[in-house]
């Protein structure tokens, strides 16, 4: 702790007078973040040690009962691997996408202004309300994904109410909604990867293709890799494409750790187990974070 | 923002030459593919818009119509009056505006005492409230669930705001963007005897206007899209945001009419589409500017 000695009675009491500025001036924020986001870190922790559904006045203390049955339930694996399939595919799908659009828009067409406007323009919108506008796409009868398979001789499949479809169904509309975000961010790579780079590698013959493995993948390693870590911690936490879209289903189908969370919290009403994924989730944040800062000290090479 | 000029996209360089020259087919390519995006992106805000306008007769008939054979107006009226609107619409405004105004306030004065004020281990006091964006709101529901049931603001405006009025990734950008500033001029400003909070009010804010508005239009955004906590917290159709109002609406007018349901979407979606089109360059710079800088 530096000690603040007073050195003149003037200057320490213009410095207490600054600190209390200090304090009142970033003490609300301060405060609503320890009500509503650190007490609730310990309080699920509290939680996922006792039985309770909200309503009982008293709290048994179960020690570790709820992890014990939330782990030993097979349903719980299938969420994770549900998690993990919706994470791995969106984020790899949008970032994929992303990088070609990108390209793609970079180049010197006309209206490529209008069109990453257009392909940005879902990331803004309401994820329920998309949600809303696909369940009628999806239709299996009257939508529209139906009549554009329609054209190729297919039918399409009941979508969000076959086990095997509703997942691809998921992750088609979340794709969808955020890929203009990649594009974004991938344009604004490129436009930061300086010009020189690409005059001196033409000047020593390197082709289209070799120039975009040596100079603009290497360029791009930055934003993509911020990029790579936004995207998965969105992904992990989004809800209301599968809120409105799937419910979680069929069955269990499209359930992912956090849609589970919000089940158990508030349609069984099983405030320990809700804990239990809390810390869960928790976990999983927290261990992204940190192979995300020791990836950025290591390995990005920073311009 | 020095950023503004990078992200434009520069005009083709030999826009002349272009007319001249045959479209040579590399450049066709290009504009097939970009077409084929736009496309793909806009059709089913495209299918959603005609589907506004067609008779439920119409949905209803296989193969579906492209374009609506006798267009009516009929669904909007008829959504406004499926579901309680004008008051979803109230509450939609009051809670974005309400939260984002604290969001855009406690920003403002948490970078501001980050930035210039003096403070012991201040950089602890700024990684606590980093170490906020590490806990995702989704984790927090049910504990903050029983601290607003406690206070009795179940069902309330204050309710849905006050759990997510504090901001830490803003305040992020914004000490970032305050710390850009030359800081001659907010010496200066201090030493004509200007208080701390004259020269946040007058300087800083002023010269950090861009900063401010983008991180302003984000919150606005985000509060308008908003769903799992207003979601959980309201329990009457009198106090639910549009989206939880649509969500309802689709669960309830689900298979019968989806041209009602298609025209409430786009109650919710055209107010935000507008501010895109005025403010398209301040929302996709700031979400570029934190790649870039942060």
């Amino acid at each position: 702790m530096t000690s603040v000695s007073p050195r003149t009675a003037g200057g320490s009491r213009r410095e207490r007078r600054e600190w209390l500025l200090f304090a009142a001036l970033i003490g609300p924020n301060l405060a609503l973040f320890a009500i509503f986001t650190y007490w609730p870190l310990l309080y699920n922790l509290y939680l996922s040690f006792v039985r309770w559904n909200f309503l009982r006045p008293r709290k048994p203390f179960v020690w570790l009962d709820n992890y014990i049955e939330v782990f030993t339930d097979t349903q719980f694996w299938i969420i994770a691997l549900n998690t993990l399939t919706f994470t791995v595919c969106s984020v790899g799908l949008t970032l994929l996408i992303g990088l070609a659009l990108a390209l793609l828009i970079n180049q010197p067409l006309r209206y490529r202004n209008a069109a990453r406007a257009v392909l940005f323009s879902p990331v803004i919108m309401s994820g329920a309300v998309v949600a809303v506008v696909w369940s009628y796409i999806f239709d299996p009868r009257y939508g529209l994904l139906d009549q554009i398979l329609g054209f190729v001789g297919a039918s399409s499949p009941d979508w969000l109410g076959d086990p095997r479809w509703a997942m691809p169904a998921v992750i088609l509309v979340y794709v969808w909604k955020n890929v203009g975000y990649a594009v974004v961010i991938y344009l604004a790579g490129l436009q930061g990867i300086p010009r020189e780079l690409y005059d001196a590698a033409r000047v020593d013959g390197a082709g289209a293709v070799d120039r975009f493995w040596h100079v603009t993948l290497p360029g791009l390693s930055p934003v993509a890799f911020f990029l790579s870590v936004t995207s998965l911690l969105a992904c992990f936490q989004s809800f209301d494409i599968v809120k409105v879209l799937t419910d979680g289903g069929p069955a269990i189908a499209t359930t992912t750790l956090i849609y589970h969370l919000y089940d158990l919290g508030f349609v069984s009403y099983d405030a320990g187990k809700a804990g239990v994924m809390a810390m869960v989730l928790f976990g999983v944040m927290l261990a992204l974070t940190v192979i995300q800062l020791r990836y950025v000290e290591e390995r990005v090479a920073y311009a | 923002m020095a950023l503004g000029e990078e992200l434009q996209i520069a005009q083709p360089v030999e826009r002349a030459g272009l007319k001249k020259k045959i479209i040579s087919p590399a450049r066709l390519a290009g504009y097939l593919a970009m077409a084929v995006a736009v496309l793909v992106v806009g059709l089913p805000v495209y299918w959603t818009v005609a589907a506004s306008f067609k008779e439920a007769r119409e949905i209803y008939s296989i193969p579906p119509t492209w374009v609506p054979l006798r267009p009516t107006l009929a669904n909007y009226p008829a959504a406004w009056a499926a579901a309680p609107f004008a008051r979803y619409y109230l509450n939609s405004f009051i809670t974005t505006l309400g939260g984002a105004a604290c969001e855009v306030t406690m920003a403002i004065t948490s970078a501001y005492a980050l930035a210039y004020l003096r403070f012991p281990r201040k950089d602890l006091v700024f990684l606590l409230l980093l170490a906020a964006l590490m806990v995702p709101v989704e984790i927090t529901i049910v504990p903050n669930y029983l601290t607003i049931a406690r206070l009795g603001w179940i069902n309330s405006y204050q309710g849905i705001i006050i759990p997510g009025a504090a901001i830490a990734y803003g305040t992020f950008l914004l000490r970032q963007a305050f710390l850009g500033l030359p800081y001659e001029v907010i010496e200066a400003a201090r030493v004509d005897g200007a208080g701390h909070l004259r020269t946040l009010w007058a300087v800083v804010m002023p010269m950090a206007q861009p900063a401010i508005v983008t991180m302003a239009l984000l919150s606005l955004v985000a509060k308008w899209n908003d769903f799992l906590w207003p979601l959980i917290v309201t329990n009457t159709s009198d106090m639910r945001t549009l989206p939880i109002g649509i969500y309802w609406l689709r669960n309830s007018e689900g298979l019968t009419d989806w041209g009602v349901v298609m025209a409430g979407s786009l109650f919710l979606i055209l107010p935000v589409m507008v501010a895109f089109l005025f403010a398209q360059k301040y929302i996709v710079e700031g979400i570029a500017s934190g790649a870039v800088k942060g």
